[in-house]
């Protein structure tokens, strides 16, 4: 083991590039797995006619594949229906329409744990059905989401290693690369990258404990 | 339509992922259960060390990438003497992973039986271990059962990494096909279905599971 | 429950529909190859396209020291390919700063050539009658051989003791896959995605024995000299320069170059710099 130069300047500098590329492309599909969660899930619990039997095939299938997978086909197999990505794009559709399928489950499991009566209540008072969901539905399902929902963040903040298979320079990649110079390097950069990501998501874990009892 | 010729052609080769793929599946289940039923107790016993100990493993494991914790069984446990292939390393890699949930899992089923329960039987003369043994973890493990399904069609997915330290699984006899066809598109859309047969009916079955559940509850 | 049972095996049979709907797509587009991608016209040729973007686009190895391997101290990819390729910037668009590298690995670079992701693969790629099949190759470029690398004092010294049960590493998608089945049938090879991969899993003791090229196998020597090459290359694996089929516009720029470079002695300077001697012949 040979902490000092494994922590070289070069060297950590090349690893932190790799740590910010994780969170850039972590980041970006945590917004778009979410919007893309929510609208899917919405629509699944609506029961909205055709289109939400469709989405449901395809959220099965997205949700039952590896996401190792997924990504290999996002970066060379989409290019065949003429939709080209590079690895940084492939990443962020692969994860966002895999880890999309898992939210829009939370949200649709999230909604459907609202009483019934309420909405019974909230429509035979006058509310319509929108409006119902809106405020009735909506916020109280929310709050149910927010613990689930940020373990699937922190999974997709661990999944962005997996686009070491489709050559991302994220973290998992940069750190191959450094421990790769000399065999002495493999326990200290490991160790480095284990603790980059620990700080990430138990963060990220305390903020939801913190606003479950908060809203809760 | 895909290539179908490629699927007879290397029948052979995708069959010994899948086989390679249940395997490693059903061994890190049983391995992640055994595993996570002991952290569980360790994180909700009174000793201290034991309870330390436990919350640290969970939390550590629950927040690095599966990858990394299958690189070190791959990578750095040969550099302490102990070298352990791809298939085992990688499926030592799952257990460990995957009894950090399963560890969550239980304990919440364990929480979840009523406290009175457990003084009960503790004053009635059981020991904790009998306690635990006979009076909560049956109760528990209904609760559980739904979620650990879930968990075991993680790992069946999640078992892919394998492929990545030449572990034999499906994943990657997919790649060596596709390194034979050159053919990305059509060698891993039969990769995909393989996949599917594994982890569809599991989730079905998961799905009545958790339905018949909740209506005898 | 029969309801349940039926809505079970329609979802099956739906996915399944998908997945052959989503291959036939698949198929239909990439026989009209060409429409596809980047490229704006299937009448303009690729040398065509290079020129008006002013850019060329070239797919190298990020990971295999004295061909192309990416340097952390500078972020730069460096080695004998990308020499090449930098020459070949020059020739054709007149100066080698008017390049774009991508990183390959043997297992994804005809893919990424396929979908007009990389204009050309210099990539340490051995010509062979089955590639030829998926795309045109330039003139050789380089000569290697397929060798051996193990941890010094090993008891495989050749091909030949390559016994049953050895542990031989290799990289998914190479030819040296094949052929190490072929010459030593009896060994257990273990594929993985890239030569760093491959060389770490030799480090960690996951193997004893990593075959490939042997200019290859040099470069990890000069970063580990814990390791060396033993026996004589058991193969000859010519470097070809790897063009999409039909573009031989570009494929003839490419040779020319590649001519030229050797008549002015610039390829010369270019193999003593990584290499370390003068080519053969």
């Amino acid at each position: 083991m040979d902490f000092a130069n494994a922590f070289s300047s070069d060297n950590l500098r090349f690893i932190f590039e790799g740590f910010f590329m994780t969170l850039k492309v972590a980041f970006l599909s945590i917004v778009y797995s979410f919007l893309l969660g929510s609208v899917v899930g919405i629509i699944r619990y609506m029961k909205v006619p055709v289109l939400s039997p469709i989405l449901g095939v395809l959220v099965e299938v997205l949700r039952n594949l590896p996401l190792l997978l997924i990504m290999f086909f996002a970066r060379f197999a989409l290019p065949d229906i003429g939709i080209q990505l590079g690895p940084v794009y492939a990443a962020i559709v692969a994860l966002t329409l895999f880890e999309g399928a898992m939210i829009s489950e939370i949200v649709r499991s999230g909604l459907q744990s609202i009483d019934k009566g309420q909405i019974e209540a909230a429509r035979s008072s006058g509310l319509g059905y929108m409006r119902t969901l809106w405020h009735i539905v909506l916020p109280q399902g929310l709050r149910r989401m927010v613990p689930p929902l940020v373990s699937q963040f922190i999974s997709l903040l661990k999944d962005t290693s997996l686009a070491v298979v489709i050559s991302l320079p994220e973290l998992m990649n940069q750190s191959k690369i450094v421990s790769g110079q000399n065999q002495n390097y493999v326990i200290p950069i490991l160790l480095l990258a284990a603790i980059l990501y620990f700080t990430v998501n138990y963060a990220l874990s305390l903020v939801a404990k913190r606003l479950e009892t908060k809203i809760v | 339509m895909p290539d179908f010729s490629i699927l007879i052609e290397y029948f052979d080769f995708y069959i010994e992922g899948f086989v390679n793929t249940i395997y490693a599946s059903i061994l890190a289940l049983l391995g992640s259960f055994l595993l996570g039923t002991v952290i569980a107790v360790f994180r909700i016993t009174t000793v201290k060390p034991l309870r330390w100990l436990g919350t640290v493993y969970v939390e550590f494991i629950r927040n690095i990438p599966l990858l990394l914790i299958v690189y070190l069984f791959y990578l750095v446990l040969p550099m302490l003497g102990i070298t352990l292939n791809g298939f085992i390393s990688g499926t030592i890699g799952l257990t460990v992973y995957t009894a950090a949930f399963i560890a969550e899992t239980i304990r919440a089923g364990i929480m979840s039986v009523p406290k009175g329960q457990s003084e009960a039987a503790l004053s009635s003369g059981l020991t904790y271990v009998q306690t635990m043994r006979y009076v909560i973890l049956p109760q528990a493990i209904k609760i559980v059962i739904p979620p650990l399904s879930n968990q075991f069609i993680n790992l069946v997915k999640n078992s892919s990494v394998l492929s990545v330290i030449a572990g034999l699984d499906l994943m990657y006899f997919g790649d060596r096909v596709a390194g034979k066809t050159y053919a990305t598109f059509d060698t891993y859309i039969f990769v995909a279905v393989f996949y599917l047969v594994l982890t569809l009916p599991l989730s079905y079955a998961a799905l009545i599971l958790e339905r018949r559940l909740a209506k005898h509850s | 429950m029969m309801a349940k049972k039926w809505l079970a095996v329609a979802l099956m049979t739906m996915v399944m529909s998908v997945f052959v709907l989503a291959g036939c797509g698949g198929g239909k587009v990439d026989n009209s190859s060409g429409s596809t991608g980047e490229n704006p016209g299937a009448d303009a040729s690729l040398l065509d396209t290079i020129k008006s973007r002013g850019k060329l686009i070239v797919g190298v190895k990020y990971d295999t020291k004295l061909f192309g391997l990416k340097n952390p101290a500078n972020n730069e990819v460096e080695g004998f390919d990308v020499d090449i390729a930098k020459a070949l910037a020059k020739s054709i668009l007149g100066d080698e700063t008017k390049i774009e590298l991508k990183e390959v690995t043997s297992k994804t670079r005809i893919p990424m050539l396929d979908n007009n992701e990389i204009d050309m693969i210099v990539a340490t790629m051995t010509v062979t009658e089955e590639r030829k099949e998926q795309v045109d190759f330039s003139e050789v470029y380089f000569k290697a051989g397929q060798s051996l690398l193990v941890k010094k004092g090993s008891a495989i010294k050749g091909i030949d003791d390559i016994a049953k049960g050895t542990k031989v590493l290799a990289v998914k998608g190479s030819t040296s896959v094949d052929n190490i089945i072929e010459k030593a049938p009896d060994a257990t090879v273990l594929e993985f995605d890239n030569y760093q991969d491959a060389f770490g899993a030799l480090k960690a003791g996951q193997g004893d024995v990593l075959t490939t090229d042997n200019a290859i196998l040099y470069g990890m020597v000069a970063q580990d000299p814990g390791y060396e090459v033993v026996g004589e290359p058991f193969t000859d694996e010519p470097y070809g320069i790897a063009i999409k089929k039909g573009e031989t516009e570009l494929a003839d720029a490419v040779n020319n170059e590649l001519a030229a470079m050797k008549e002015s002695g610039e390829y010369n300077t270019i193999y003593e710099r990584w290499i370390g001697e003068a080519p053969s012949e």
